[in-house]
C-alpha cells in the first residue's frame, strides 16, 4: 500500500488530473517527436515535402499500422503477438495461390469477384493463426512469447512451402489498381481503407464493452476472472483481431507490388510491436491508445522512408526500428520509476 | 434473510481442516470469525464463497439447502467475497473498477449490437451507490492506483455490497491499514450491515472485531470452539478463546440445537 494514511482530498484529485494529463502529454509528446524528424528530414532532404514522398510514406505506413492497430489490443490486454508479419506473408502467400493457381486466368470469375475471393481469403488466413494464437494461449497456457514465437516459425515456414519460396504474380489486376490508385491525386485507397480500420478501433477499444474488459484484462487478469468475465474468450478474440488485421494487411502489401511474397512480412513484427510502445502502451498491459499507435506508426514510417530519401543504405532501416524501439521502452520504463518514487 | 452452515466438514488427505462446523449469519448483522493460523478461517471462507466444496455438511439460505459449486453460484444466491488482494485494476479509474464484470451498456442498437457502454449511467450509480454508504472516495474518475490503502479497501467493500443481496464475506479488510483508514473501513462494515446485508468479518485484529462485531464464532482447530456476545467481551477473554486457555462448555447449547 502505498499513500500516507488520511491523504488530503486536494492531494489526491490533482494526482487524478495529473494521471489524464499523463496520457495527453504522452501523445503530445509522441507528436513532437513526429514533426521534430520530419522538420530534420525537409531540412535534409528537398525530397521529403513532396506528392510523391506522401504517397509512398501513407500507403507504407497503412501496412504497418494495420499490424499495430492489432498489436495494440493484444498488448493492452498484456500478451504479445509476434507472428503478425509471418501471418502476413501467409495469408498473402495462401490468398495469391488461390487466385493464381485455381481462379486464374480469372475468365469464368472475372478479375473483381477474384480479387474478392483472393481478399476474403488472406483476411480468413490471418484470423485463423490468430485463433490459433489465441487458443494455444488462452486454453493451453502457452505464454504468449512463446505461442505466437513458435506460429511465427509456422506461417513463415508453411509460406515458403507453398511456392518454393518463389513470388506469385499474375494475380488479378484489380488488386494493384485499387492498391495503387490515389483518390484526388492524393489520398491512396489503402489509406481510406486504414483510416475506416482505425476509425472502428478507436471507437471499440474507448467505448464499448469488449474495449474496457480488453484493458481490465491487462491491468488485472485475476480481477476479471474473479468477476466472473470469461478471460479465455476474450484472449482468443483479441488475438483474432490481430491476425485478422494481419490479412488485411496482406492484401495491401500485394496491392502495393502487385505479387504475392513469402517476404512480404519480413520484420513487420518488429515494426508493429515498436508502433505500439512508441504510442505509449505499457507492454505490462492496462495502458495504450489507439490514437497513441497512429502517431507510433508515422514515426516508423517516416524514419523508413526518410532513410532511404537521404540515401541510407535500407539495413540501416531495421537497425533504426530496433533502435527506436529500445529507446522507447527505456524512456517509458524511466517514467514509471519516477512516477513510482513521487 | 440468513445465511447457516449445519454440521460442515472438509477433510485434506486424512487432514480434518474442518469438523462439524456449524455457524450462522442474519440479515444486518456483523458476524466476527476468529481464530489462530491454521485454524480453519480461509478454508471455511473458501467453503462460504464457492471456492472449495465441503466434504460433508451443507449450506442453508433462508431455510433452503444450497450448493456452492463455484464463486458464481455463490454470488447468485447473494453471497460476495472480498478477498485481501481486492481485485482492482490499478490503473482503471474507480467507475470501471466498480462495474467489472456488470457494465452497464447503452440502450438501443449501440447497446444492444454495438455493445457500447453507458459511461453517464455508470458514473451516476456509482456516485449515489459511494453516497449512501457515504464513502470518503476523492472522485470517482480518479484512478485506483492514486487512491491510498484505505480508500482501496473503501471501493473494494463498496463495490461488493452494492451488488450482494445476502452475506458480504470480508478477508482481513483492516490489516494493512493505518489508525485512521481501519476506523474508516469499520464505519463502512457497520453501514453495510444497517443496510440490511449480514456481514462475516475474518480477522487477526481483536480490536476491530470488538469494535464492529454483534457476535463472534472463535475457530479452534477447524471446530467452533465459542460461540460469543461481543458486547460483554474484551480482546483478552477472546484471546483466551482463540488460545484455548479459555474453554467454553457448549454442551447445553448444543443440545439446545439439537432438540430444536
Amino acid at each position: 500500500m502505498t499513500a500516507t494514511t488520511a491523504a488530503p482530498q486536494t492531494a489526491t484529485t490533482r494526482l487524478s488530473a495529473y494521471g489524464t494529463r499523463i496520457g495527453r502529454s504522452r501523445n503530445a509528446l509522441t507528436a513532437g517527436v513526429l514533426l521534430a524528424i520530419c522538420i530534420l528530414f525537409t531540412i535534409l532532404s528537398p525530397y521529403f515535402l513532396t506528392q510523391a514522398n506522401w504517397l509512398n510514406t501513407s500507403t507504407t505506413m497503412t501496412q504497418i499500422l494495420l499490424l499495430g492497430l492489432g498489436q495494440t489490443f493484444v498488448i493492452i490486454s498484456r500478451g504479445i503477438d509476434l507472428s503478425v508479419g509471418a501471418n502476413l506473408s501467409l495469408s498473402g502467400m495462401v490468398a495469391g495461390a488461390f487466385m493464381t493457381g485455381v481462379l486464374a486466368p480469372y475468365e469464368s470469375v472475372g478479375e473483381v469477384p477474384s480479387a474478392l475471393i483472393g481478399a476474403a481469403l488472406a483476411i480468413g488466413t490471418g484470423l485463423l493463426v490468430g485463433i490459433i494464437n489465441g487458443l494455444l494461449i488462452a486454453f493451453l497456457r502457452i505464454p504468449a512469447f512463446v505461442a505466437t514465437l513458435g506460429m511465427l516459425g509456422v506461417c513463415s515456414g508453411a509460406s515458403y512451402l507453398l511456392t518454393n519460396g518463389q513470388s506469385l504474380s499474375g494475380i488479378p489486376t484489380a488488386i494493384g489498381t485499387a492498391g495503387n490508385y490515389n483518390i484526388l491525386g492524393w489520398i491512396p485507397v489503402p489509406v481510406i481503407v486504414t483510416a475506416i480500420v482505425v476509425a472502428v478501433a478507436i471507437y471499440v477499444l474507448s467505448q464499448t464493452r469488449f474495449g474496457e474488459r480488453t484493458y481490465m484484462l491487462g491491468d488485472n487478469p485475476d480481477a476479471v476472472v474473479r468477476a466472473g468475465i470469461n478471460d479465455r474468450r476474450h484472449l482468443v478474440a483479441v488475438y483474432a483481431i490481430s491476425g485478422a488485421l494481419a490479412g488485411l494487411a496482406a492484401i495491401i502489401a500485394m496491392g502495393r507490388l502487385a505479387s504475392a511474397s513469402p517476404t512480404a512480412g519480413a520484420n513487420a513484427e518488429l515494426q508493429a510491436i515498436a508502433t505500439v510502445v512508441i504510442g505509449g502502451a505499457s507492454l505490462y498491459g492496462g495502458r495504450g491508445t489507439i490514437f497513441g499507435t497512429v502517431l507510433g506508426a508515422a514515426i516508423v514510417t517516416v524514419l523508413l522512408t526518410g532513410l532511404i530519401i537521404i540515401q541510407v543504405p535500407p539495413f540501416w532501416q531495421v537497425i533504426t526500428v530496433g533502435v527506436v524501439l529500445i529507446t522507447a521502452v527505456f524512456l517509458d520504463q524511466q517514467k514509471e520509476l519516477r512516477a513510482a518514487k513521487r | 434473510m440468513s445465511l447457516e452452515v449445519r454440521e460442515i466438514s472438509r477433510t485434506f488427505g486424512g487432514v480434518n481442516a474442518l469438523s462439524n462446523v456449524n455457524f450462522d449469519v442474519k440479515a444486518g448483522e456483523v458476524v466476527g470469525l476468529v481464530g489462530d493460523n491454521g485454524a480453519g478461517k480461509s478454508t471455511l471462507l473458501k467453503i462460504l464463497s464457492g471456492a472449495l466444496q465441503p466434504t460433508s455438511g451443507h449450506i442453508v439460505a433462508d431455510g433452503e439447502e444450497v450448493t456452492f459449486t463455484t464463486p458464481h453460484v455463490a454470488r447468485e444466491h447473494g453471497v460476495s467475497a472480498v478477498y485481501q488482494d481486492l481485485a482492482l485494476a490499478p490503473q482503471r479509474d474507480v467507475v470501471s473498477n466498480f462495474f467489472l464484470g456488470k457494465e452497464v451498456l447503452r440502450t438501443g442498437v449501440s447497446g444492444t449490437v454495438f455493445r457500447r457502454l453507458d459511461r453517464p449511467a455508470m458514473r451516476s450509480k456509482v456516485i449515489s451507490e459511494l453516497a449512501r454508504l457515504k464513502t470518503n472516495l476523492p472522485s470517482v474518475d480518479v484512478e485506483v492506483r492514486n487512491l491510498s490503502g484505505g480508500q482501496r479497501q473503501t471501493l473494494a467493500i463498496a463495490r461488493a455490497a452494492s451488488w450482494c443481496e445476502r452475506v458480504l464475506l470480508l478477508d482481513e479488510p483492516t490489516s494493512a491499514l493505518g489508525v485512521a483508514q481501519q476506523a474508516e473501513v469499520l464505519q463502512l462494515i457497520t453501514r453495510v450491515a444497517e443496510s440490511g446485508i449480514g456481514v462475516i468479518f475474518i480477522s487477526h485484529q481483536m480490536k476491530d472485531v470488538l469494535a464492529v462485531c454483534d457476535r463472534i464464532f472463535v475457530l479452534r482447530l477447524g471446530r467452533i470452539v465459542a460461540e460469543l456476545d461481543a458486547r460483554e467481551l474484551d480482546a483478552e477473554t477472546l484471546i483466551g478463546y482463540i488460545t484455548g486457555a479459555i474453554v467454553q462448555d457448549r454442551s447445553s447449547e448444543n443440545l439446545e440445537r439439537n432438540t430444536l
